[in-house]
């Protein structure tokens, strides 16, 4: 089905005028069984799929999805890799992720344009450079990398920052860590899908889950808008609308589902290469391959399945963006737009089962998902081969909100929430 | 933007307001088991449709009080004070988890 991607069939192509390209994966019509499903088609559930086929050699695997794939949340990122935890448990499950996303591009035979520009995270007072030295003294003693920089070091890696002494936000410092970058959010999703397929994974797009299918109290499989389907387990991986499914299964979840809005504007030449975080305004900003300067904001904060952004809260985004770097105040902006983010409490991940047997969850990485992709598919299509957590997903269950065992990263996620 | 009616000031924008969260949780009594803290304190319906929650005029009056919003359209369905019950109207209609995509 997949032929190799190389620089010889670029060329091969250039001189047949490109007509010899496969489809990247078959369209195929749901079986009616499977041994493992994943809900969702997102870059979670492809990645879940393509590991439980590679990791664990379940080939009867399918990824249903209501959309088309990566048309949830791994379209609407910021396409920013990252893994400045504060915690141990955290800053395992984060590193693993982003060595994953290092090796990635060879291991998919897709090209996820990985930029590992280093990610700058900017101190506005005395008080957010305390709080970053202990956080980056927390990730040398977790083992990954990072520098502190003083106000002349960021003057020196960022030349459009605005940090001359009328500045409205002042820069005294911040610190680096340069593994950080971006990758291509589109190609992380289709590299997992065309990667999985080649396994034999069914990818069923178009296809809504409606009710879950149960024996008793334990799941059988799910009933679809594309008809009944069997499976042994079921993997949910669905970001904002995890609720909606566990409700349609029969449980809650810790998790209220926000707005999360970003934006791009036209591009320009090369002008920021570093990924730029101000924790204190919410306001990030690093600028894609294609030139456009791209922008997160703070959640929406007021429960929201709306996928599309506040006025109010892009307006601030933008006040503060802008009083950082003065000079792209003329950009016109391209696109804007929302996904929806599973936010709880502690702002660490679920990855394990449900209280429903048969039924496992992936899901609570709220304004991080992106970074998260190649661990949650990893640590999910472990749980669901094996019955058994992985080791790095072990802090991360549903019972920790009972025992009152949080991992607080809530002031490590980079935006204030 | 929103334009939110406060109960005191009338119809404000968005940005004078904060959102508080999910109306209607009732606190356990201090013998509940862990279990029960929990569904309190973390657990929520999340609905997809009908959520009725409570906001604070935060750079106004500073009142709190209910609306009834709907979570995919932002509709306002009704506005309440912070310690009655939701209107009627408001019971009658189903969560639509279902409903607008």
């Amino acid at each position: 089905m997949t032929s190799g991607y190389s620089a010889w069939s670029l060329l091969r192509g250039a001189v047949g005028g490109h007509r010899h390209w496969p489809p990247a994966w078959p369209a195929v019509e749901p079986k009616s069984r499977y041994d493992v499903i994943v809900v969702g088609g997102g870059g979670h559930g492809l990645a879940t799929a393509y590991y439980l086929a590679k990791n664990h050699g379940l080939r009867n695997v399918a990824v249903v999805e209501r959309g088309w794939i990566g048309g949830g949340n791994t379209g609407r990122n910021t396409t920013i890799v990252r893994s400045n935890y504060l915690y141990p448990e955290s800053a395992r499950l984060y590193d693993f992720s982003l060595k994953l996303y290092e090796g990635l591009g060879k291991d998919l035979d897709f090209n996820i344009m990985l930029s590992q520009r280093g990610l700058l995270m900017l101190a506005h007072s005395r008080h957010d450079l305390d709080a970053m030295s202990r956080w980056a003294n927390a990730m040398r003693m977790n083992g990954i990398e990072v520098n502190l920089l003083d106000r002349a070091a960021v003057a020196n890696l960022v030349p459009a920052l605005d940090l001359s002494p009328r500045a409205r936000l002042p820069v005294i410092g911040g610190f680096l860590q340069p593994r950080g970058g971006t990758a291509r959010h589109d190609a992380v999703a289709w590299g997992y899908a065309r990667a999985a397929a080649a396994l034999g994974v069914d990818i069923i797009q178009n296809c809504e889950v409606r009710a879950f299918l149960k024996d008793g109290a334990r799941v059988t499989g799910v009933e679809t808008s594309r008809g009944r389907i069997q499976a042994v387990r079921v993997g949910i991986a669905a970001a904002g609308h995890s609720s909606v499914l566990a409700g349609l299964a029969g449980f809650r979840l810790p998790v209220t589902s926000y707005a999360l809005q970003a934006l791009v504007t036209e591009p320009i030449k090369p002008a920021l290469d570093t990924v730029v975080i101000s924790p204190g305004t919410g306001a990030y900003i690093s600028q894609s391959d294609k030139g456009g300067m791209v922008i997160g904001a703070m959640l929406d904060l007021f429960p929201s399945y709306a996928q599309r952004g506040s006025f109010a809260v892009l307006q601030a985004i933008l006040a503060s963006t802008l009083e950082m770097f003065p000079s792209f105040s003329r950009l016109k902006m391209l696109r804007h737009w929302a996904g929806i983010v599973d936010v709880v409490h502690d702002s660490s991940p679920i990855i394990g089962p449900t209280p429903v047997p048969g039924l496992y969850i992936n899901c609570g990485w709220g304004t991080g998902g992106f970074k998260a992709i190649p661990v949650g598919g990893w640590t999910l299509a472990h749980v669901l081969a094996t019955g058994e957590n992985h080791p790095l997903a072990e802090a991360f269950q549903l019972e920790r909100f009972v025992t009152g065992r949080l991992v607080d990263e809530a002031a490590a996620s980079g935006i204030a929430h | 933007m929103l334009r939110i009616r406060c109960i005191h000031c009338g119809p404000r924008d968005e940005n004078e307001f904060v959102c508080g969260g999910t109306s209607h949780l009732t606190r356990p009594p201090l013998g509940a088991s862990d279990g029960e803290w929990a569904e309190y304190l973390f657990f929520r319906d999340n609905p997809k449709g009908l959520h009725l929650e409570r906001w604070r005029h935060a750079q106004g009056c500073g009142a709190w009080f209910n609306l009834a919003r709907h979570t995919v359209t932002h509709e306002i369905l009704a506005v309440y004070p912070i310690t009655e019950r939701p209107p009627a109207i408001v019971e009658r209609t189903p969560p639509s988890a279902e409903g607008s995509r």
